[in-house]
């Protein structure tokens, strides 16, 4: 075997599943010491080029309580044609269809390396995916004409048999009807006044009344598609008309007088775009897809008053309990994005506007829905333009690399139970024998809803060990968990993804090392943070932080080898060595620290953090940092101010944003304009590989990244300064007397004040 | 008296010609008759629809006739009664006598008053009557002739009515009246008539004429019978007075006749007879009558002399004074006990009385009867000898008791006419120029054409007052109980040949005005201490006169400038407001119009939609504009709307409309801002496209109900947005039950009527919309409403917003495309068209003493003394009545001065000013003789309109006829000559008074027939409220013309003719307009020529009685008439249905309901009837 490490790539690879341990304690109160809780990051739609989907349905066990699928991990009886399961141990016939099955002929799912299986079920008729975009006209001039163009232009990335819908909204809500010639139609809300259900269902029985012809026929069941067709067409039909309804879009024409905002009614046109979709849809995929550029100013939902004299509210606000509107706001954000999951649909959030445009309220339309949530300066730039486009990106057999309406269930063995998952999904409140009452993030089911999801989406689940310490499990025990996707694909097939795993148990007493060995401290580090993150969602900061760190200090207590009250004898094995360093970065991370940030930004972090897979995330907590020079390719260097050197060019990569850095004597040599000269093309090289690095991060990262090319000095130098760790600063800056690096100006602690701290506190006898 | 006379003959004579032989004529056979009528009024001749005795009728007149005659010299003699034109006929006592009379037969009610005067003499009793008549040109007065007329009336409907077929009703009618005559005496009436030439003996005379009549109309034409119809009246001749019968011989009747005859046929009869105006033809004849009674009419105690106007009456005042005392008693006595058995019963016993005479006519009022009427109508020509009554007392006796029965009845030719009033206006003053210099003139008719010169006063175009001479104090006000009121309309359109109010812009300061008061800089300041200050007329206090406006005075303290500032020599003029006249101090927006059309089920299927959207794309063309500017400054919109609203966006830079749909109708805003309320020129193309649209879009729609307040809501919202004023065109067509703000249930109920919850039919169902209307008249949001009902759509809630903010509703029930786009099209165009201002705020000022104290119109007030209109048109007219709340002194007189701050249609701001001087006076008869009976009536129909919301509608009948006894008996105690309380005696500025006030009680708003809608009446209700008084002239006494009369080479109009069934003939065309209505009546006699011109069908029955208009036809007699009728159409602010009625049709029903002289289908009294009414009141009132 290959090292546990290369175990958990090619897990990762094959299922989309890291584990924090990989051999499992096998009681509770051992696991409950572990600290680190038993988790998984699970990407269900991850792609796997090597994995062609069967054409037929799963076999199912017979126990109603049950229910799991056929996997590689049960016993097959090929003889009688029985098979047992894995879970519940319940015996089961084989369907006739499996009549042929011998140790020689299997199907692919009990095949090994099918331990992550996919089927195409027939479900029921496929409808088409559905587009709704709700778009704000209180934009600037500029801005609306970008948005309009990419609007346009998404028009033709959409397959030809979607249905696309356009909302549009300032002061009014306007809902257009698309199929009209010679004029265009619109029905129109007030801004202030939330629909309800009811009265979107009058809506679309007046859109019958008036088109008097659909009314005469007597089929209801046939009716509803055709009413919404009214507000719902084809593509295909409607491409033209829609195109120049776009064009003639219009900013909102009421009139925004001096030190006021644009009212903009962004509460009620979410509600009516959720209404709708909910009356004649519910249950199929469906995205709305909100473009707003700026915060909601009326109605319900409204996030600010129109006064511009009364800033938007910022953290301090909220500490303060000063925000007025929030609760309200985040309170009827929280209904609709409740009813667009319950109904399948998902809501993607784009928002560009240099100031916030109240996501904190809006964050749990995308985040309980699996929507995009995407922030901008403007619609005019690169970064929405290209974010937007990548919505609809295609993978290798062209199709859109988006799922719909899944439902994750999960199944585990008798000794595990499910404590919960951190992710965009909802609970279904399913409750079974494997649900534990202990929750950790969304608990007490063991199926979620995940309206959408892409192939990196990721969520946590969490697991408690049940079995009790005086009832040892056989040596070589495996648990076994199951994760069953049921979604619906892009190509409107619907389809299941089935990923059986099993680990081996360990006796936490006695083969501790095992345990400790096994320990994955990447996918820990982040199923930790998604913890701390959920936390942080409703509690004060400093208690997460606390909790954080005591979580810290006593894993180090429990796996450090030290000797009491000794912190410099304090050590850490290979498989822990680097999570102190991941907690220091998350520490200081946007996730969980407000101090710079708007209320908005870290609702933004948070979302994407709570949903990237396990890569993307540890990028997020601690950034990566390049370096470029003429000594020799580029290099991962620390992230650590001592890394910024003059001669050296530095890209950092924390996810949201790419950094490109010139060292001091970089810039100057820039400035002098040695890179045209052709006898330094050298360093027209030198100063182009970064560039092309950020650009292929760029090509692939969703959302695009804030791409800042900046040198020694400039302003905007901050966004690598903020990142590094202060190795260096003002107040020891002499003291090391180091000839390199740059001093950052900052109290933050450095990791090595903190990791001495940390020794101190875990050799401690005293916690 | 003689002076008097005089003056009546001089104008009258000549002039009144026409107007008497179209009485006569009517009376006659109406026959040809009608035709003659010009004049609007018909003034005595009218037929009476009235009450109970309308026999009297054409006694009067031929008294009042009479009077004018011979009055002169009877006027002498009777000089001593000053009483301007009474008819005293009846003595006080006629109630008493009523009893015995019916028997009388002809007339019941009469009877029981002929009994009284009967007593004395039939004959007396005609004799006042047709004193009066004679006046009547002067001033006066009908003579309680009362009931017995009438009822002869009806009885000869009732033969006639039994006429089925046409044919057969010839021949009936024919027997019919001859029966009707015979049985009441008639013969003896026509006999009598014949005499009427002779008239000038009195009861010789009657007979006489009675047949002289007859000749002439059989000789004329066959329809002799007709006259017999009139035989009819014959027995009401008498009737007139309710002696009048008697009287009937009276001569004058016959007097009459005899030169009509001679002049034309019928005519000259009554005509001549009535009023003294008759043609010098008819007076030489008459003047023996008229000499003969006047003396014996009291009445004629022609107050001539007070009564400029009528010339007639000073001989009536002989007359009166002569002859009332004498024989009307006994007259009265006469008759009536024999006739009488009438029951006591005035008036409406008399109807009785009539029927019982010639046959009981259920129904009066049918005009029905009329027909047959004509057939005796001649009888009626005996009245007018009745005028003679005086005289005619001996004759009559002699001859009284055979005929008295028939003539128990008035003749309604000697009662006031309405036609001939007007006639007589027209031809004394519509010559020469209304110069407005002079305080307290009395202007010309409305009817009459005259030219306005403004130098101080404003044009009575602008305003008309009840009275020109105001009471000093209000004890005397109280004491007369004559209204004081002014009728003005702000915004009046002038005939061309006027000119139009100058704009006077003072620059930044704004207009001069008084500092306590605010009134306004006008003629009548009194610039003092060598100009620099100014004492205010109104409230005397002094101020300063701003450096910039001084100016020198001239020697007669007048300023030097005179001449030059309109503010200082004219009555009516503008002001250019400043900011602070606006609205936040800002000034206005160019106003906007908004369309907003019902787009469900109902209006797409009966093509109305498409119709709408057709004529928008031209009318749009036609935007108010202000003076010479090339486009209209008005921006529109379009609202489409079932249970929903539909907005269009119709920016100019809009490759095609966008439609807005707002389904949320329970809390209206207004979807779009930019591109809702555009220029026409700019976005023409989108808007076109857009009406191409809306029919196609809205084509297979099945909705079916629909909002309204949402709908108003909408545009009020959408005017807010835009921060202007304007309008709102609504066209609806159904009770808005979609639920909604505003919600409407049916909540009509027909057993209601006449209950004392019937005032819950004109209320509105809910007070939202009055809310609504008050935001609407904030935002100076005007709502124009457009009806199609298919049925009840309780016009009496959606009228509110409409009609407190200004607007005006129009309604087409049971709409057809063929048939109603003509007219459908017309308004809509000329009330798109129309001049109207916006956001208004009107104030009326007045002199110390005097106070506006309440207002009837179309508007809104937050306040006692402002008037907030959120429009106001050319055609809207605002009654503000005034009260005293100090003395009045006559040297300085009271003047008026009325204050329209509003935003033209090019969104400037300004400020009309109307000014006008009234005389005091501490005399009642001063009062009496300034006031103008159709100003009168326009108040009195709004106030009684008003009252029928919070009363029953009985309470407010009796309320008006309780006034205008008063009235009537105020003058008689305190202005009249000492006569006969038997007399009923009128002022001459009020003969008409009887007449008008029995047609405002009849209208359908006060007396409903069972066709009459709730929906017409709420409908009615409101649009009268808003009339001029031109408009309600002729609306509640309709003009009615004798087409083949018609003089096919000249712009004339033939003279009109009283409105009742025995004047019209069978074998003639008519045309009856009201106003809201055009008529063409054709008789089944109607020679085939004329309606081959005409219809361009060959005979009678191939006339569709469905055409909406006349067909093309090059012949000038089609010509003529069509262009009479467009003629007409362009006198009225709004397009007139053409209805065609052929007689005996069932439409005629409909028609007979606006023979207004005739007694109603739904109860209303006749003329006569009305008459010895309203007698009766005022003799108790004296007594």
């Amino acid at each position: 075997m290959a090292t546990y490490l290369e175990f958990i790539q090619q897990n990762e690879e094959r299922d989309g599943v890291r584990f924090s341990w990989n051999v499992w304690p096998s009681s509770r109160l051992e696991a409950t010491r572990m600290v680190v809780p038993l988790a998984c990051l699970l990407t269900p739609l991850k792609e796997r080029l090597d994995l062609p989907p069967v054409q037929y349905e799963p076999v199912l066990c017979s126990r109603p309580t049950c229910k799991a699928v056929l996997n590689p991990l049960c016993q097959v009886d090929y003889r009688a044609k029985l098979w047992a399961c894995n879970f519940c141990f319940q015996r089961n016939q084989f369907p006739p269809a499996y009549a042929g099955i011998s140790e020689v002929n299997q199907p692919a799912e009990l095949m090994p390396q099918f331990s992550t299986i996919e089927y195409i079920v027939q479900r029921g008729s496929p409808t088409p995916l559905i587009f709704l975009y709700v778009v704000d006209t209180c934009l600037e001039e500029e801005d609306l004409q970008a948005l309009k163009e990419s609007l346009q232009m998404s028009l033709s990335l959409l397959p030809p048999d979607a249905l696309v819908g356009l909302i549009t909204f300032g002061r009014m809500v306007q809902v257009h009807e698309l199929s009209c010639e010679g004029i265009s139609k619109s029905y129109v809300f007030r801004g202030t006044k939330d629909l309800t259900a009811k009265q979107i269902q009058q809506l679309n029985s007046r859109v019958r009344g008036y088109a008097g012809s659909y009314e005469a026929r007597p089929l209801q069941t046939q009716e509803q598609p055709l009413i919404s067709s009214r507000f719902l067409q084809p593509v295909h039909k409607i491409d033209m008309n829609l195109t120049d309804l776009l064009g003639e879009l219009q900013r909102d024409p009421w009139p925004v007088t001096q030190g006021k905002r644009p009212l903009r009614s962004t509460g009620v046109a979410l509600s009516i775009a959720v209404g709708l979709l909910e009356g004649t849809f519910p249950n199929t995929g469906a995205r709305v897809m909100l473009f707003t550029g700026g915060p909601p100013t009326q109605g319900p939902g409204m996030v600010v008053g129109d006064e511009l004299k009364t800033p938007i509210r910022s953290w301090h606000d909220i500490e303060k309990d000063n925000a007025r509107f929030m609760k309200k706001a985040t309170k009827h954000y929280e209904v609709l994005a409740n009813r667009t999951a319950a109904n399948g649909h998902c809501i993607d959030i784009y928002a560009c506007a240099l100031d916030q445009t109240g996501l904190l309220e809006m964050k749990c339309c995308a985040n309980l829905t699996g929507g995009h949530m995407v922030m901008g300066d403007s619609f005019n730039t690169s970064l929405f333009k290209q974010t937007f486009q990548r919505v609809f990106s295609k993978d290798f057999n062209g199709q859109f690399r988006m799922a719909f309406g899944a439902t994750l269930e999960v199944k585990t063995s008798r000794e595990l139970k499910i404590s919960g998952a951190i992710g965009p999904c909802v609970s279904l409140n399913a409750k079974g024998p494997c649900v534990s009452e202990s929750e950790l993030g969304i608990g007490g089911t063991c199926q979620w809803k995940i309206c959408s999801l892409d192939p990196s989406s990721t969520l946590a689940i969490y697991f408690e060990v049940v079995n009790q310490h005086n009832a040892p499990i056989p040596q070589g025990g495996r648990g076994a968990v199951q994760f069953v996707s049921q979604y619906q694909h892009s190509s409107t097939q619907r389809r299941i993804r089935v990923t059986t795993i099993a680990r081996n148990w360990a006796d936490a007493q006695s083969q501790l090392q095992h345990i400790e060995a096994a320990f994955d401290q990447e996918a820990a580090a982040v199923l930790m943070a998604r913890l701390g993150v959920y936390r942080a969602e409703s509690e004060e900061g400093p208690d997460v932080l606390r909790w954080l760190d005591r979580q810290l200090i006593r894993l180090c207590q429990k796996f450090g080898q030290y000797n009491k009250d000794d912190p410099n004898s304090f050590r850490l094995s290979d498989s822990f060595s680097l999570y102190p360093q991941f907690m220091f970065h998350l520490r200081r991370s946007p996730f969980l620290q407000v101090f710079n940030n708007s209320p908005d930004e870290s609702s933004y972090y948070r979302h994407h953090f709570a949903r990237q897979d396990l890569t993307q995330s540890l990028i997020m907590i601690q950034p990566i940092l390049y370096s470029y020079s003429f000594s020799g390719p580029p290099e991962p260097v620390l992230l650590d101010s001592s890394s910024i050197l003059a001669d050296r060019i530095l890209l950092m990569d924390t996810f949201f944003q790419i950094v490109i850095y010139l060292g001091e004597t970089i810039a100057q040599w820039q400035k002098a304009g040695y890179q045209d000269m052709p006898e330094y093309e050298n360093f027209r090289h030198l100063l182009q590989a970064p560039l092309d690095d950020a650009q292929e991060i760029l090509q692939t990262r969703f959302p695009m990244p804030r791409y800042i090319n900046t040198e020694h000095g400039s302003s905007q130098a901050r966004f690598l300064l903020s990142k590094v760790n202060p190795s260096q600063t003002h107040n020891n800056l002499y003291a090391w007397g180091q000839e390199s690096g740059s001093p950052i100006l900052t109290d933050d602690v450095s990791l090595q004040v903190f990791m001495d701290h940390l020794k101190k506190l875990a050799v401690s006898s005293a916690s | 008296m003689s002076v008097n006379q005089q003056a009546h003959t001089g104008l009258p004579y000549g002039q009144p010609q026409p107007g008497y032989q179209g009485y006569q004529q009517s009376g006659y056979g109406g026959q040809q008759m009608p035709a003659v009528h010009h004049s609007q009024y018909g003034a005595y001749n009218g037929p009476m629809p009235g009450y109970q005795q309308p026999a009297p009728p054409p006694g009067y007149f031929p008294s009042l006739g009479f009077p004018s005659k011979g009055s002169p010299v009877c006027l002498n003699s009777d000089t001593p009664i000053l009483a301007p034109n009474f008819i005293g006929a009846l003595r006080a006592p006629p109630p008493s006598g009523a009893p015995p009379p019916t028997s009388g037969a002809p007339v019941p009610a009469g009877q029981p008053v002929y009994s009284q005067f009967g007593q004395g003499d039939v004959q007396n009793g005609i004799g006042a009557s047709a004193v009066q008549m004679q006046r009547p040109s002067a001033s006066q007065p009908f003579i309680p002739g009362t009931a017995p007329t009438p009822v002869s009336q009806p009885a000869t409907f009732q033969q006639y009515g039994p006429p089925p077929t046409s044919a057969q009703q010839l021949t009936n009618h024919m027997a019919g009246m001859q029966i009707g005559t015979s049985s009441s005496a008639p013969p003896p009436a026509g006999l009598g008539y014949g005499s009427s030439t002779s008239v000038p003996s009195a009861s010789g005379s009657f007979t006489a004429t009675g047949s002289g009549h007859y000749t002439p109309y059989s000789s004329s034409q066959g329809p002799p019978p007709v006259n017999v119809s009139h035989g009819l009246p014959p027995t009401s001749l008498s009737p007139n007075l309710s002696l009048g019968q008697p009287a009937f011989s009276g001569p004058p009747m016959s007097a009459q006749h005899p030169p009509q005859a001679s002049g034309f046929v019928s005519p000259p009869c009554s005509t001549g007879i009535g009023p003294s105006s008759y043609p010098s033809t008819t007076g030489a004849p008459r003047p023996s009558t008229m000499q003969g009674s006047p003396l014996p009419g009291h009445a004629l105690t022609g107050l001539p002399t007070s009564q400029p106007n009528h010339v007639s009456s000073p001989p009536p005042h002989p007359a009166m004074s002569g002859p009332p005392p004498g024989p009307p008693v006994l007259g009265l006595q006469g008759p009536p006990p024999p006739t009488h058995p009438s029951p006591s019963g005035y008036q409406m016993q008399q109807n009785g009385s009539f029927g019982q005479v010639r046959g009981p006519q259920p129904n009066y009022g049918g005009s029905y009867p009329g027909t047959p009427n004509y057939g005796s109508q001649p009888a009626p020509p005996p009245p007018p000898k009745r005028l003679d009554p005086d005289s005619i007392p001996s004759p009559q006796l002699s001859e009284l008791p055979p005929q008295q029965k028939p003539r128990h009845r008035i003749d309604p030719d000697a009662i006031p006419s309405p036609i001939q009033v007007i006639e007589d206006d027209r031809n004394n003053r519509g010559s020469e120029p209304f110069i407005t210099g002079v305080r307290g003139q009395v202007p010309p008719l409305v009817t009459t054409n005259f030219l306005v010169k403004d130098q101080g006063n404003a044009s009575p175009r602008y305003i008309r007052c009840t009275s020109y001479n105001i009471p000093c104090t209000s004890d005397m006000a109280k004491q007369s109980q004559v209204p004081l009121a002014a009728v003005i309309k702000p915004l009046a359109t002038l005939p061309t040949d006027e000119t139009p109010p100058y704009l006077v812009d003072h620059g930044e300061p704004g207009p001069i005005r008084c500092n306590r008061c605010k009134a306004y800089m006008c003629p009548f300041m009194q610039f003092i201490e060598g100009g620099r200050r100014f004492q205010c007329c109104f409230c005397s206090c002094v101020t300063e006169v701003p450096p910039h406006y001084f100016q020198h005075l001239d020697h007669t303290g007048r300023r030097v400038d005179f001449y030059d500032r309109p503010e200082l020599s004219l009555g009516s003029y503008e002001f250019l407001a400043t900011a602070s006249y606006c609205k936040n101090n800002k000034f206005p927006n160019p106003p906007a119009f908004i369309f907003m059309i019902d787009v469900s089920y109902n209006a797409v299927k009966s093509g109305l939609v498409r119709l709408i959207c057709e004529e928008l794309k031209s009318l749009l063309d036609y935007l108010p504009r202000e003076g010479s500017i090339e486009e209209s400054a008005i921006r529109v919109g379009f609202v489409t709307y079932n249970k929903v609203l539909h907005f269009y966006n119709v920016k100019s830079s809009l490759a095609q409309p966008q439609m807005m749909v707002v389904s949320d109708v329970a809390d209206m805003f207004v979807p779009l801002l930019d591109g809702f309320l555009v220029n026409v020129n700019e976005s023409r193309t989108v808007i076109v496209s857009l009406l191409d649209q809306i029919p196609e879009m809205f084509a297979d729609t099945r909705e079916t109900e629909t909002v309204f307040a949402p709908v108003i809501q909408a545009g009020m919202e959408a005017l807010k947005a835009a921060e202007c004023a304007g309008k709102l065109f609504i066209f609806h067509t159904s009770l808005p039950i979609a639920e909604a703000p505003g919600k409407l249930k049916n909540r009509d109920d027909r057993k209601l009527i006449n209950t004392d919850k019937e005032k819950t039919l004109f209320q509105p169902q809910t007070s939202f919309y009055s809310n609504l209307a008050k935001d609407c008249v904030a935002q100076g949001c005007c709502v124009d409403l457009f009806l199609f009902p298919n049925q009840y759509l309780d016009v009496a809630t959606l009228g509110v917003v409409p009609y407190q903010t200004g607007g005006s509703i129009y309604k087409y029930a049971y709409f057809q495309l063929e048939t109603d786009q003509e007219r459908f099209l017309n308004d809509l165009r000329r009330d798109v068209q129309k001049e109207v201002g916006f956001d208004a705020v009107m104030r009326v000022r007045t002199s110390t003493g005097i106070r506006a104290t309440d207002f009837f119109g179309a508007f809104y007030m937050s306040n006692t003394t402002d008037v907030e209109l959120a429009g106001l048109d050319c055609d809207k007219t605002i009654t503000v009545e005034f009260k005293h709340d100090d003395k009045l002194s006559e040297d300085s007189g009271a003047l008026l001065q009325c204050a329209l701050l509003y935003t033209s249609c090019a969104g400037q701001r300004r400020l009309r000013i109307h000014n006008l001087s009234l005389n005091c006076c501490t005399q009642l008869a001063d009062l009496y003789r300034n006031c103008e009976t159709d100003t009168l009536i326009n108040y009195l129909a709004k106030f009684a309109y008003r009252g029928v919301l919070n009363n029953p509608v009985k309470t407010v009948r009796d309320t008006l006829i309780n006034q205008c006894a008063q009235i009537l008996a105020c003058y008689r105690k305190n202005c009249a000559s000492p006569s006969s309380a038997g007399q009923l005696i009128l002022p001459e500025c009020m003969k008409l008074l009887p007449v008008y006030l029995n047609c405002v009680l009849k209208s359908d708003v006060l007396q409903p027939g069972a066709d009459v809608t709730t929906d017409d009446r709420a409908y009615i209700r409101q649009l009268v409220s808003s009339m001029d008084v031109a408009e309600t002239n002729v609306f509640f006494y309709p003009r009615l013309l004798p087409l083949s009369k018609v003089d096919i080479d000249s712009d004339t109009l033939p003279a009109a003719i009283r409105n009742s069934e025995e004047r019209l003939s069978k074998g003639d065309l008519y045309l009856l307009e009201n106003g809201l209505n055009i008529f063409v009546w054709v008789g089944v006699n109607v020679q085939q020529s004329l309606i081959q011109n005409l219809f361009g069908v060959s005979s009678f029955s191939s006339i569709s009685s469905t055409l909406s208009t006349l067909p093309v036809l090059e012949n000038s007699f089609s010509k003529r008439v069509r262009s009479i009728i467009d003629m007409f159409q362009s006198q009225r602010s709004r397009y007139m249905k053409l209805i065609i009625v052929k007689q005996e049709d069932k439409l005629e029903m409909l028609f007979k309901h606006f023979l207004v002289e005739d007694k109603s289908m739904s109860g209303g009294a006749s003329y006569v009837d009305f008459l010895c009414h309203m007698h009766k009141e005022i003799r108790q009132l004296l007594s």
